[in-house]
């Protein structure tokens, strides 16, 4: 039911995040989803890729500092509050969001969200639980 | 307990007699065995007879690391080649390696040392030793090595490295005693509780840390975690190696240097000026009774002050504050002294694990200001701004602590400081000095 997402440390200074696409693009990996955050200073990429074990492979060998996380991708209703349903029913349980961002898809009539929770497994649980669709990884990758 | 307590309670009168009976004998020796005194006493105009008492150790040149270097590899030695019997050496990362040689009677001596040293950290001959000292020209393996075995006690040679099975022998092997680095400490702490094993149920009881400065912080850090007693040890291989000097569980109050062997002196390392008994400067060290190699005032950099106060556990020998850095790499920004080390060590203490850094120092109008580049590690990189943003404000809070210094922390990519021959380059100094 999860998803490896990729994190990535750059600095914040030009041409980095081009050298991470450049280095993915070579080696045939492709970018499925993605969220930036940024300070002044630095900033943290996530990935949501085809292939988690190359991407972190080939960004290690090009000097990258590479994380895992485990997030969750759940199809969102594509209603007025939707995402409410969600985030209202997750919140009454006290699992907290610490980011999300969304999923790029070509067809489908549901939106697909990527959540980070402070509590992943419960978080699974309760979504499942409420019925909600939950994208496993391996869908999404080649999704 | 003491193991030579002939020597370690000599009343300060007998062991000033006894230094100087031994540094007429080793001024002596140099001067006519090691071409290097020679030439430098005759240019300075001092003969062997001129040393008349302890005082007139001031009047005779310092001996620098380029020294060595100069001489390398054998030069210095007083002793023909045929009598060493063991060479170590220093890496030799920053320049040449310095090379030291040992006579029979040095490795004795040495061995006796570091018994003595054993027994001052509250070990004896029924403690079990976990060595893991690196074994090799480095001199910290073998020193910790010999003294064990003098001491009586059991040795575990493990040396460094192969943290998992270290952890897996520190729990087998339930040895009693610990010596490696203290930032290796924490590695081994670290192992440890990864693989679910808790250093406070091990019988190990006392830890001698040496080979790098560390903080009074690490050092509590490391007690509460591993539930021991940890002993600083001093030593460095131009002077002979771990056992120069060494704390006493009794006091745990400064490092008693082995007064007999080694001549202290502490000097403002700007002029070369004598410092009286208690001020903070440079560390110079004469060795008494090396045989192989023995050095006239050697220059050791390390910053500390020493204390004549007599210890309570009995021994006689003045007593060295532990290292908190060195002449060759102190800053001062903004009239606050600062060394490197101490920032590697809020570095340490913070993340636990050793990450390369990088200070650099501007001038804006008349204000200093100093940026703590500090590369990120697998290990506490994390994907959350705030965690990582947390981290910076961590060790900015952590710096102006203990140095009392506000600094900017940035974080930086990994090979993001630029290394020169493997070594990171710490100190980019921007200031021009009017």
């Amino acid at each position: 039911m999860k998803v490896d997402q990729i994190s990535i440390f750059l600095e914040n200074r030009a041409g980095r995040l081009g050298e991470v696409t450049r280095v993915l693009a070579e080696s045939g990996v492709n970018i499925r989803a993605l969220s930036l955050a940024d300070t002044s200073d630095f900033g943290i990429l996530r990935l949501i890729v085809s292939d988690f074990d190359k991407a972190k492979a080939v960004l290690k060998e090009n000097g990258f500092t590479v994380g895992r996380t485990t997030v969750v991708a759940v199809e969102v209703p594509d209603t007025p509050g939707g995402l409410h349903s969600i985030l209202g029913m997750l919140s009454e349980n006290s699992v907290n969001v610490e980011y999300m961002y969304a999923f790029v898809q070509q067809s489908g009539k549901n939106a697909i969200m990527i959540f980070r929770f402070d509590r992943t497994d419960q978080a699974i649980k309760l979504l499942s639980e409420a019925d909600f669709t939950i994208v496993p990884g391996a869908e999404l990758y080649k999704m | 307990m003491i193991y030579d307590v002939e020597h370690e309670t000599l009343p300060r009168e007998d062991l000033e007699k006894l230094q100087l009976t031994r540094l007429k004998s080793l001024v002596e020796r140099v001067y006519h065995n090691v071409p290097f005194y020679k030439k430098k006493l005759n240019e300075m105009g001092i003969l062997p007879s001129d040393v008349k008492s302890l005082d007139d150790l001031k009047n005779l040149p310092f001996t620098e690391k380029q020294d060595l270097r100069d001489n390398y590899p054998f030069g210095m030695f007083a002793v023909p080649k045929e009598n060493v019997v063991r060479i170590h050496a220093s890496s030799g990362t920053t320049g040449k390696a310095t090379v030291v040689g040992y006579t029979k009677r040095d490795i004795k001596n040495w061995a006796g040392l570091m018994a003595r040293s054993f027994m001052s950290a509250g070990a004896s001959s029924l403690d079990t030793v976990h060595n893991a000292y690196g074994y090799g020209l480095f001199t910290g393996g073998l020193g910790v090595h010999y003294g064990a075995e003098e001491l009586g006690a059991t040795i575990v040679p493990i040396s460094g490295g192969g943290t998992r099975r270290q952890v897996l022998l520190l729990r087998d092997f339930a040895p009693s005693v610990i010596c490696c680095t203290p930032s290796y400490m924490l590695v081994l702490i670290e192992a440890a509780e990864a693989a679910g094993i808790d250093f406070k149920s091990l019988p190990l009881r006392v830890g001698i840390f040496g080979a790098e400065p560390w903080s009074e912080e690490m050092k509590r850090d490391i007690e509460k975690r591993a539930g021991i007693t940890t002993i600083d040890i001093y030593g460095l291989s131009e002077i002979m190696g771990p056992g120069v000097g060494i704390g006493c569980h009794e006091a745990q109050d400064g490092l008693h240097i082995f007064e007999d062997h080694f001549l202290p002196e502490i000097i403002d390392p700007e002029t070369g000026e004598v410092l009286p008994p208690g001020e903070k400067g440079e560390l110079v060290i004469t060795t008494l009774t090396k045989e192989a190699q023995p050095l006239i005032r050697y220059r050791t950099r390390d910053i500390t002050r020493l204390n004549y106060v007599p210890c309570k556990c009995g021994r006689t020998h003045v007593r060295m504050e532990r290292v908190t850095g060195r002449s060759d790499d102190m800053l001062i920004i903004r009239g606050v002294n600062v060394f490197p080390s101490q920032i590697e060590s809020i570095l340490l203490e913070t993340e636990g694990t050793a990450p390369h850094y990088q200070l650099i120092i501007e001038r804006h109008g008349n204000m200093d200001t100093m940026e703590v580049r500090v590369e990120v590690d697998e290990r506490f990189f994390s994907d959350e701004i705030k965690a990582m943003q947390a981290v910076e404000k961590k060790i900015q809070r952590n710096i102006k602590e203990f140095l009392g210094v506000t600094t900017k922390v940035t974080l930086v990519e990994p090979m993001g400081i630029e290394r020169s021959v493997g070594k990171a380059q710490r100190i980019i100094d921007k200031r021009e000095i009017k």
